[in-house]
């Protein structure tokens, strides 16, 4: 498999998909934390 | 000392404009124009008058915007980087911001001073100095976009963290 970080776009997008990740990740620990 | 926060938060916009406006100019720019100039033969003129430069503030602006992030956090450098107490927004930005730092100055700096020939190395080593440290430029450029989203989450983003 092509590393995406060797195009430009696939570093954009990986950037994306990360940023949703983190998003829910963050969202969870807020919504768990009551604050 | 109600100045140091508004300080703060100033240099570490300017700071930052310059880390990622140079990481951004070495990402989407330099690295075509290396491949266009090393065909056409004139690559020199970039790896000798304009890398270094670039280099030098895209290095030091990371260490000053750290430092100011740090300093606006003040108080609640831990909560953030525990990701506590409300702060796991920005602390997940903080948490990107570092590990792009360490990037820069660990991964990024060190292989770019054998590229450029400002340290001694075999034409291996350049081969293999060349891919790490254009892997971490592009890690941090994939990191720069949720680090922006959680650095730059104010009141706009509390709607969306359901707060």
């Amino acid at each position: 498999m092509k590393n995406p970080l060797d195009s430009l776009w696939g570093t954009v997008i990986s950037g994306v998909i990360l940023t949703a990740i983190l998003y829910a990740i963050v969202k969870s620990i807020l919504a768990s934390a009551g604050a | 000392m109600d100045y140091v926060p508004a300080l703060a938060r100033w240099i570490h916009f300017l700071a930052g404009v310059m880390w990622i406006g140079l990481l951004y100019y070495f990402n989407f720019v330099q690295v075509a124009a290396m491949k266009a100039a090393t065909a056409d033969g004139t690559a020199a003129g970039i790896s000798k008058h304009v890398a270094p430069r670039a280099l030098l503030f895209f290095r030091w602006a990371a260490v000053v915007t750290w430092l100011a992030g740090a300093a606006l956090l003040s108080d609640k450098f831990v909560d953030a980087f525990l990701l506590r107490r409300g702060m796991a927004g920005i602390g997940v930005g903080a948490w990107l911001g570092t590990i792009m730092l360490f990037n820069v100055w660990v991964l990024i700096w060190p292989n770019q001073q054998k590229i450029l020939g400002l340290k001694p190395a075999t034409d291996e080593e350049k081969t293999k100095a060349r891919r790490v440290a254009f892997l971490a430029s592009r890690t941090n450029t994939m990191l720069s976009i949720p680090m922006l989203f959680f650095m730059a989450g104010g009141w706009s983003h509390r709607a969306i963290f359901g707060l």
